[in-house]
């Protein structure tokens, strides 16, 4: 789908975050996995009794776990039950009754001899799981260091090396952004995803200078810049707008992440995972 | 009787003046907007020349016309007393737009004498073409569904019709706004949600659906009378012994591949073929034993026969895909030359950053070439032509850094050709990811789970004009600005201009032979493809910008 939407809700979604921090205090270092939660727009079950989701919880363990899952994603020979239209289409049971009672022996599934009370009770634990992609639920934190960090430490030598010392401006990096998983994200384009406050790193702005014909040139902030138009904000605050004719005036666009855009092309995965495990040790 | 007389003559003045003469739909595109992407072919090229590259400079501003979705917008803004339609199944009163981002018309719209029809998600509008103002507004009461697009209307005679998130087909009286009736087109407990802009072709309605689940995605030929279901066909095998069963891994993970189908096709008149792109298999990112093999037919372009739904052929532009590109985006269909002989042809660039010209008639692959400076997810190209997936770039547990992000090296929003140049030009994003596995129990993903993506920066976003002979990018225009995001759709036309709106607000008028830029108006935002049509001997060129359409001329 246009995925570019969703992002862009999500990128919402953190601007809003990031506006309720309270000022002065620090961000938090960003979360381990992002809150890809669509809104619920599809039909809402409600809420089950406890009661059931036990008596059911204990059923589905005794009788359908082996083949369909612990987690009712499928497992020995039997197919995922989340995803099944005829789950999906149940209300308490009333739908997956027949397929229990009388099972499905053309693809080997036997008769369950279940009450009715039984079934619906199975039905509300099958159902008590959250359906779709975006299940945050499922995103365990695994530890992303896969890589050698001897070799990390001579990939910093030849990619970073030129503009960070882990002796200078990175010194105690990796107990700074002690999420390895945020640490690799920060190091590949610090600021995170996007730009703007919030992320575990301070950027500094992108700036520009304008190099007018007559008049002398101009630095400030770069507020806005396309094929037309150049603005800026100057230190002082002063607004300043150029209209762009080809190259007059001069623009010289500064911008702090350049050299990190520029190494994307250039890494080898390996090289990424070397630098993390590397990085994780520079305490 | 005499009275009765006159009634009648009025009537059928009426239905001349509104209803859509199907042979304008077979015609090229010109004077009219009738279907999605103006004429069948796709090709986003007009043949009107009044505005051209000696005067595109004059352009002015003819009108402005803001609509605004819901139950109870009185019209919109510009609608004075304008009532609102209310029709729909579910609750909702409130537009919900995209993300609850609003009204935003990212969408084409309909021009069919003299009256404009658009679409946003739950929301359809009429509005004068002349000067902007509303005619009526129709709203959709929702049940749900994923409300991230409606890509526009089809017209059949007097009757309109439109797909809804929550998956319905809506038919409206094109003169009044009013409902004629509304038929589901699947099923939203199995998180169906509809987008397409329905394309009509004879009298079939032919409609599109998909899921973020794992259901199939499909296509209907709908009769535009009843809204009955004239054929169905899925995008993944359904049944033992389906072609294409062979390559999955099972049964169970092909009733469950998706093969979406967002977009709207385009249309052969002459082989009553209907050709479209379906979407990525499913589960996105996962590789569960029961997808294993090429996931026919996902992300394939695939020739329908519209009047039986049997596939004539297909060419699979990525065999078992693994980042989410949908290959849905709009086919080109143009005849040219190639290689010295006359050929008819289909051109297609892919959100995976790969372009690929194939026949027409037969489906053979003829080029494959990569507009995508940054791409980086495939090893090679094979004898089929087919870019090979390196599977190293999968989503891994400690990150594979790849690109296109999950969004594409392009989108939704439409290429254009123009004959005149024999270039296809493509809105191009080269944006990086790091795709992290967070699933690593390999039956446990569904729909898009199991990965976490993470935006690490982009190379910018492109204007790139496509050698639809050797595919092969012949000039690129970058859009000016830092860590730009996103891409618009395109216009060409006989006046050799291409139209399209950048990354920060503006409408360009380029040379389509070297990107030159010729004219531009900043209007804040572009949401969707220019379009043009003329009236009164007067041509417009109209374009969106979220709930606001701008209508340019000459005086």
């Amino acid at each position: 789908m246009t995925k570019r939407l969703r992002t862009a809700a999500i990128s919402l979604a953190w601007a809003a975050l990031a506006g309720a921090q309270t000022p002065g205090v620090p961000a938090a270092p960003r979360r381990v996995a992002p809150p890809r939660v669509i809104a619920p727009s599809y039909p809402q079950r409600p809420e089950a009794d406890p009661a059931a989701l036990d008596r059911g919880k204990a059923l589905y363990g005794a009788q359908c776990n082996f083949c369909h899952g612990s987690d009712a994603r499928g497992g020995e020979g039997g197919p995922n039950l989340l995803r099944s239209e005829l789950v999906l289409n149940d209300k308490n049971g009333e739908a997956v009754a027949p397929v229990i009672l009388n099972g499905r022996p053309d693809q080997g599934m036997p008769k369950f001899p279940m009450t009715m009370a039984q079934i619906a009770d199975v039905a509300a634990y099958i159902h008590n799981f959250p359906v779709g992609g975006y299940d945050v639920s499922r995103m365990v934190p695994l530890s992303i260091l896969v890589g050698d960090a001897k070799a990390g430490q001579s990939v910093f030598g030849s990619k970073c090396a030129s503009c960070h010392s882990v002796a200078g401006d990175l010194k105690g990096i990796g107990a700074k952004i002690p999420d390895a998983k945020v640490l690799q994200d920060t190091f590949l384009f610090p600021g995170g995803g996007r730009r703007g406050p919030g992320g575990p790193v301070n950027v500094a702005p992108t700036t520009v200078t304008v190099t007018p014909e007559s008049v002398p040139k101009v630095e400030g902030r770069l507020a806005r810049l396309d094929d037309f138009i150049v603005s800026l904000v100057e230190a002082d605050g002063t607004p300043r707008t150029f209209r762009r004719d080809g190259d007059n005036p001069k623009v010289e666009v500064h911008d702090p992440l350049a050299p990190h855009i520029a190494l994307l092309p250039t890494y080898t995965d390996k090289e990424i995972h070397d630098l993390t495990s590397y990085l994780v040790t520079v305490k | 009787m005499k009275k009765l007389a006159a009634c009648a003559l009025i009537a059928i003045g009426n239905l001349a003046a509104q209803a859509l003469n199907p042979k304008l739909l077979t015609k090229p595109l010109g004077e009219s907007w009738p279907t999605y992407s103006g004429d069948y072919s796709g090709k986003r090229y007009s043949s009107l020349t009044q505005i051209n590259q000696s005067n595109v400079k004059n352009l002015a501003l003819a009108w402005v016309s803001r609509v605004a979705g819901g139950a109870e917008t009185g019209g919109g803004r510009s609608g004075a007393g304008v009532p609102t339609i209310v029709g729909g199944e579910g609750t909702n009163e409130v537009d919900l737009g995209p993300f609850g981002g609003g009204t935003n018309v990212r969408a084409s719209i309909l021009e069919v004498n003299g009256i404009l029809y658009l679409s946003a998600p739950d929301n359809a509008w009429a509005v004068d073409a002349r000067d902007g103002r509303q005619i009526w507004h129709y709203f959709w009461k929702t049940k749900g569904g994923t409300h991230i697009g409606n890509r526009g209307l089809g017209m059949w005679g007097d009757w309109l019709y439109m797909e809804t998130p929550d998956d319905y087909l809506v038919c409206l009286d094109a003169k009044t706004g009013k409902e004629r009736w509304h038929k589901v087109i699947a099923d939203l407990n199995l998180q169906y949600f509809s987008t397409m802009a329905p394309i009509v072709i004879g009298n079939h309605i032919i409609i599109g659906t998909g899921n973020d689940l794992d259901e199939p995605g499909y296509v209907e030929a709908r009769d535009p009378e009843t809204g009955d279901v004239q054929w169905h066909w899925n995008a993944v095998p359904t049944k033992k012994g389906d072609p294409g069963v062979e390559t999955w891994g099972s049964l169970d993970g092909a009733r469950h591949g998706a093969g979406n189908v967002w977009i709207p096709g385009s249309y052969d008149p002459e082989t009553h073929l209907y050709i479209f792109g379906t979407g990525n298999p499913s589960p996105a990112y996962t590789n569960p034993p029961s997808r294993a093999g090429d996931n026919l037919y996902t992300c394939s372009i695939v020739a329908l026969n519209v009047d039986t739904g049997k596939m004539a052929w297909y060419y699979q532009v990525a065999p078992h895909e693994t980042h989410d590109w949908d290959s849905t985006e709009t086919p080109v269909l143009i005849d040219g030359d190639f290689h010295g002989k006359p050929r008819k042809m289909v051109l297609h660039a892919d959100r995976n950053g790969y372009y690929f010209t194939l026949d027409r008639l037969t489906g053979e692959h003829l080029v494959t070439g990569k507009f995508s400076e940054a791409a980086n997810w495939a090893k090679g190209i094979n004898k089929k032509g087919q870019p090979e997936r390196n599977v190293a770039k999968d989503s891994t547990v400690g990150g594979s850094l790849v690109s296109p992000n999950s969004g594409g090296a392009t989108n939704w929003p439409p290429a254009t050709y123009s004959p005149d140049t024999g270039m296809l030009y493509v809105p191009t994003s080269e944006a990086f990811a790091m795709y992290y596995l967070t699933e690593t129990d390999p039956r446990g993903a569904m729909g898009l789970g199991g990965t976490d993506e993470v935006g690490v920066g982009t190379l910018g976003n492109y204007l790139t004009a496509i050698d639809y002979r050797t595919g092969k990018t012949v000039w690129r225009h970058r859009y000016p600005g830092v860590n730009p995001y996103g891409g618009n759709g395109l216009l060409t036309t006989a006046g050799k201009l291409l139209l399209g709106g950048d990354m920060s607000g503006n409408l360009l008028a380029h040379d389509p032979a070297t990107g030159k830029i010729l004219w531009h108006s900043r209007l804040g935002q572009v949401s969707n493809a220019p379009e043009t049509y003329m009236l009164d001997g007067r041509q417009y060129i109209l374009v969106a910008g979220g709930d606001t359409l701008y209508a340019f001329t000459l005086y």
